[in-house]
């Protein structure tokens, strides 16, 4: 059954991936970041780059920041130095054009024990804007995703995995260039792994960037990698901070 | 709007889906609105003369009761990550769940408000204030509780924090909506109570979701 799903979805991903259905969309960048989180400063002076079609991956040693450069990416965080810029302007100029250019999967999965598989992915398409055809978008991205066997199942009947899946197919029902994604595979099995490897793939090749924070591998293929200890400040700079 | 509407409805169906929490406010209104019968004397004229201020007295604490959980478990699992990081103004965001949570905890302590005024020996010239009081009192309640609710998110011990923050911002509500009662009992009429307690709602329907949107980007900064 979750092998059929996972079929049709790939098909389905297939004629998603028609150049004619590409993102228009800019590039991603930032310079000089900083972060602060309490009186801790995790990282400065970090820059980077997403072109369409790009994957970035995050990688550091835990409490490297990764998860807070995520949020600073997506806007939830403000950077305690440097700017953030889409197609060369910067991001604060239209937040609101901003958060509809980015979806986000956190550690979190945000999925209610009692709410259906498919309330929560339908609110989330209502909420983001799902296209013309949200219910056709939906059960595309839970075929996708091989969980169309567990569309009318609440969330609380869940397992860790699934509700990871629930989560991804999230970023399919509103389609969006930029995925910030945090331990993305992080509960699923081999079969999940490869949905999210395909979901990815199609997204990339449809114009779209990833950023991604992990510690395993996440098959994205010729994904560049930004190592955060590069920007972790020196023991001097610390003592001269304190 | 349609994100207002989303949200809403999505309230409602998870508010419907727990009904115990429901059932517990409506409870705890009519066990708390109990005791004082049994703690002042079974007197109809003392009771008669504080029924108004019990009634709304219990029912701002039932309120409270249910604000920790208007923000507290999408803020737990990762669901209020999602809904900042919607198109829609947050500020429309806050407004929607603070419409549900009126629907689904200030509506129904209305419904019950009329069997404790019966039982407290309101006058009867008392119901009609007391329930309109209410109708334009209990969505303040609402409104200024999800701004202390979204201050004191991730706090420990949010609940009774909640109250802290809440109850002093509550008091206009609580003084009017007695005094709509009482001014009417008395022959004095409840109109401009009525009109004051109107202002307050006025006033707070646009600035409450503000000033809780503006709460709630601070706690997922420090999430």
């Amino acid at each position: 059954m979750a092998k059929t799903d996972l079929d049709r979805g790939r098909h389905k991903l297939n004629q998603r991936s028609d150049p004619r259905q590409s993102f228009d969309s800019g590039s991603f960048a930032g310079a000089g970041l900083a972060c602060v989180r309490g009186d801790r400063l995790l990282f400065r002076g970090l820059g980077f780059v997403v072109k369409p079609g790009d994957a970035l991956v995050l990688t550091g040693p835990n409490g490297s920041g990764k998860s807070s450069l995520l949020r600073l990416m997506a806007g939830l965080l403000a950077p305690a130095a440097g700017h953030l810029t889409w197609a060369g302007r910067p991001v604060e100029a239209n937040r609101e054009a901003q958060r509809g250019r980015v979806r986000w999967l956190g550690h979190l999965d945000a999925v209610k024990p009692t709410l259906t598989v498919r309330e929560t992915l339908a609110l989330h398409g209502r909420l983001h804007g799902a296209g013309a055809d949200p219910a056709a978008a939906l059960d595309d991205a839970l075929g996708a995703l091989g969980i169309g066997a567990l569309a009318d199942t609440p969330g609380r009947q869940l397992s860790a995995g699934q509700r990871r899946r629930v989560a991804l197919a999230r970023l399919l029902v509103a389609p969006a260039p930029l995925w910030l994604l945090d331990e993305p595979t992080v509960g699923l099995d081999d079969a999940g792994f490869a949905a999210f490897g395909a979901v990815a793939a199609a997204h990339r090749a449809a114009g779209g960037a990833i950023v991604a924070a992990t510690h395993s591998d996440l098959g994205l293929g010729d994904a560049r990698r930004l190592t955060l200890a590069d920007f972790a400040p020196s023991a001097a700079e610390l003592e001269a901070a304190a | 709007m349609s994100a207002f509407v989303a949200v809403l409805a999505r309230d409602l169906r998870l508010g419907l889906r727990h009904g115990a929490d429901l059932a517990m406010v409506v409870i705890f209104f009519v066990l708390a609105a109990l005791l004082f019968p049994f703690g002042v004397g079974p007197e109809a004229n003392l009771l008669a003369r504080i029924a108004a201020g019990v009634v709304w007295v219990t029912a701002l604490l039932a309120a409270m009761l249910s604000l920790d959980r208007l923000f507290h478990a999408d803020y737990e699992d990762g669901s209020l990550d999602q809904l900042a990081l919607s198109p829609a103004p947050l500020a429309v965001i806050v407004l929607a769940k603070a419409t549900a949570h009126w629907l689904t905890t200030g509506l129904p302590l209305i419904a019950v408000a009329p069997a404790l005024g019966l039982m407290l020996r309101l006058d009867p010239a008392g119901f009609a204030p007391l329930l309109l009081a209410m109708l334009v009192g209990t969505p303040c309640l609402s409104l200024f509780g999800a701004i202390g609710a979204a201050l004191t998110l991730g706090a420990r011990r949010g609940g009774a924090l909640v109250a802290l923050v809440v109850l002093p911002l509550v008091l206009p509500v609580l003084i009017f909506g007695v005094g709509a009662v009482e001014a009417e009992v008395t022959g004095l009429g409840a109109q401009p109570h009525l009109l004051v307690l109107g202002a307050l709602l006025a006033a707070a329907l646009p600035l409450a979701p503000l000033a809780a949107a503006l709460a709630l980007r601070q706690a997922l900064e420090s999430a």
